[in-house]
């Protein structure tokens, strides 16, 4: 199957790259472009990303593995990713993240991004999402949620759209 | 009676404000970066002549305005080392990657008064003869992004940016670029790297100071999001009666971030070293004081890199007497003044400004395990001592909290932490050998004791249990 990017997508990533006297400085985001799109960056889409910006594959791979937001493979639906840094560990995110990983059936003590089989929800640590005074924090998808307790939690769960 | 000062997010928290220009423009806005450009040149007394630019960039520097990132200095003197001779572009970036944990100032600022930042940002390109500037936004704020490109566009349209602005001939584009989840970015040198497209691998200072050889090796400003605010207010009220905000050397005001076990977590914004560290944590006013029944056991002052500072400790730190003589005096720790230089004499900094309390219910040994993994994931993974030493930390640490614990590790920590600090490329080395330099040194009963606990445990229960973690 051929990688093909929906011209909407391109024409916004054609802009892009005029905001910048150097092309390869829009590498980081055209991947934000291509990730949001697609959901994750894939071998094809980092070499459609090189090939836009006269750039070698590798170029852009090895930004791919070095930005902690880029991944290679889809991720669920639901991105959940709680707070692992100092103020919200005192605020009890590392409860709160074991309560997640219970309640879709994940492995706790697993490290790492994990998505649950029907590819609804991935669960994760990250750090600090500065709002440390509303800890603890989650950001589900792009939407920061503040001082989250167990029942939000719940909610969270819950709200997601069965598609 | 100490209480919050409001300069910066004067507007913010007002009931009905919003971030859209006509509110921005209903509160006066804009009327800075057009009194900045009307600005006069002058003739100085040795028969020279001042620009325009150069008579704002002169008012940084007397308002004392020092950078309000981390390090905490003078935005004014930054920008007088800019090679303004090269014949290259001259760059600004706003560093909006707000990543030292605890921090959580600049969100507030682009969240509820972008335009506010981009005043700011157009009037130091406008001193600065910059006509391409970008902020670099975590990427994790994927909603202050949206603002802040709806923000630009409404000025665009009214051309506060753009070609020929407001009709004085100056040209100046702002784009917004996201980071992408690494910490390393907020560093000035790994950042500009992030922003040619590369991994955010600092650069050796010397010679790749910013200043002269920064983005596309030009000359290049970076300045923090509450440093560029600042701008506008200067301008505003001249550097003088700026510099009556706040105490001498620590001039105007700063937001505090205050956050972990107090009452009322939050930010607030102070004239700066006009309320103590007690007060802001103790105060109504500010946090409130600690939950109920509970006392203080360690504060870290400045962002997760500062140094920890211990419940009781006393400082001595440097006054004026009445004799005119600087002469050391005690000062508790609670009586602190909250500013870049009596934090710096207590041996540790104001860095970004954000406090996180711990209370006598907190075990230290977690808390210090904490901080530490946070800076063995974000090392960029350059320099050998950092990355190996962050990491190896870290897996001490953690053996630490999982019952593998020894009497020795206190030394070991120590030894691996001094083996980092002054030994990169980049100040992130000490801002990972920092707290654990500071945690150990201070709280050492607290390491020794669990070591001793896991020791004796171990040996009560031969043969002994030879885990994997435990070789670290
Ligand atoms: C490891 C590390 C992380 C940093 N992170 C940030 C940050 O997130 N935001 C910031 O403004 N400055 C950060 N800084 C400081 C910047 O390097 C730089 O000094 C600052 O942006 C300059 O702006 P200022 O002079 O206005 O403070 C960091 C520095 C280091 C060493
Ligand atoms: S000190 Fe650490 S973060 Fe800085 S350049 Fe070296 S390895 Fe990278
Ligand atoms: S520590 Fe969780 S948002 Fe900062």
């Amino acid at each position: 199957m051929s990688f093909t990017v929906p011209t909407n997508i391109e024409v916004e990533i054609d802009e892009l790259i005029t905001h910048y006297p150097v092309k390869r400085s829009a590498s980081l985001m055209l991947l934000h472009a291509i990730q949001e799109h697609f959901g994750h960056v894939s071998r094809e889409a980092i070499e459609w990303v090189a090939l836009k910006l006269g750039l070698q594959p590798i170029n852009i791979y090895e930004l791919v593995t070095f930005y902690p937001m880029f991944r290679q493979e889809p991720l669920g639906k639901t991105h959940v990713k709680v707070c692992r840094t100092l103020s919200c560990s005192l605020a009890g995110s590392g409860e709160l993240r074991d309560h997640f990983c219970r309640k879709l059936g994940l492995d706790s003590h697993k490290h790492g991004p994990q998505t649950t089989p029907d590819g609804k929800f991935t669960v994760e640590f990250v750090e600090c999402l500065a709002d440390c005074g509303n800890a603890p924090v989650v950001l589900v998808n792009d939407e920061l949620q503040a001082r989250v307790t167990t029942v939000q939690a719940d909610e969270i769960i819950e709200k997601m759209p069965i598609k | 009676m100490p209480s919050e000062f409001r300069l910066i997010l004067k507007n913010a928290d007002q009931p009905g404000y919003t971030s859209d220009i006509e509110c921005y423009l209903r509160h006066g806005g804009y009327e800075q970066l057009k009194k900045a450009l009307g600005t006069a040149g002058r003739d100085l007394a040795d028969g020279k002549k001042q620009s325009p630019q150069e008579v704002v960039r002169k008012e940084v520097l007397d308002s004392g305005l020092r950078g309000r990132g981390g390090a905490g200095f003078s935005a004014g003197l930054k920008w007088s080392f800019v090679d303004r001779k090269s014949g290259k572009p001259i760059y600004l970036i706003c560093n909006a990657d707000e990543s030292e944990p605890g921090t959580f100032k600049d969100r507030q600022i682009i969240h509820k008064d972008p335009h506010q930042l981009i005043e700011g940002m157009i009037i130091s390109c406008w001193a600065n003869d910059v006509k391409l500037a970008y902020i670099y936004i975590r990427g994790e704020m994927p909603q202050g992004a949206k603002l802040l490109n709806k923000a630009l566009a409404e000025a665009r349209a009214k051309n506060f940016l753009g070609k020929n602005i407001l009709g004085t001939g100056y040209d100046l584009e702002i784009y917004v670029h996201r980071g992408a989840g690494a910490y390393i970015c907020g560093e000035e040198t790994g950042l500009i790297e992030s922003l040619e497209g590369k991994r955010a691998y600092p650069r050796i200072k010397p010679p790749y100071f910013p200043a002269v050889l920064g983005l596309y090796m030009c000359p290049t400003i970076v300045n923090n999001v509450e440093t560029l605010c600042h701008v506008k207010h200067i301008v505003a009220m001249g550097a003088s009666e700026y510099a009556k905000l706040g105490t001498p050397n620590n001039t105007g005001t700063r937001i505090v971030s205050l956050s972990g076990d107090v009452k009322r977590p939050g930010y607030y914004e102070i004239e700066v070293g006009k309320a103590t560290l007690g007060e802001l944590i103790n105060d109504p006013a500010f946090g409130g004081g600690l939950r109920d029944g509970r006392k203080l056991k360690a504060i870290i002052p400045g962002g997760s890199s500062s140094k920890v500072l211990k419940a009781g400790e006393v400082f001595k730190l440097k006054r004026k007497g009445t004799d005119g003589q600087m002469t050391p005096v005690d000062v508790p720790l609670l009586d602190l003044p909250y500013d870049f230089d009596s934090l710096q004499q207590a041996g540790t900094m104001s860095g970004s400004s954000a406090i996180i309390v711990m209370d006598d219910s907190r075990d230290i040994v977690d808390c210090l395990a904490n901080v530490s993994e946070f800076y063995a994931h974000e090392s960029c993974g350059q320099c050998t001592p950092c990355r190996e030493g962050a990491l190896w930390m870290s897996k001490a640490l953690h053996r630490m909290t999982h019952g593998e614990g020894r009497k020795a590790d206190a030394d070991y920590l120590l030894h691996i932490a001094q083996n980092i600090q002054g030994r990169t490329i980049c100040a992130f080395g000490e801002a990972a050998a920092w707290p654990v330099l500071s945690f150990v040194k201070k709280f050492r009963e607290d390491f020794e004791a669990r070591g001793a606990t896991d020791e004796a445990k171990h040996d009560a229960s031969v043969p002994q249990k030879i885990s994997a973690s435990s070789n670290h």
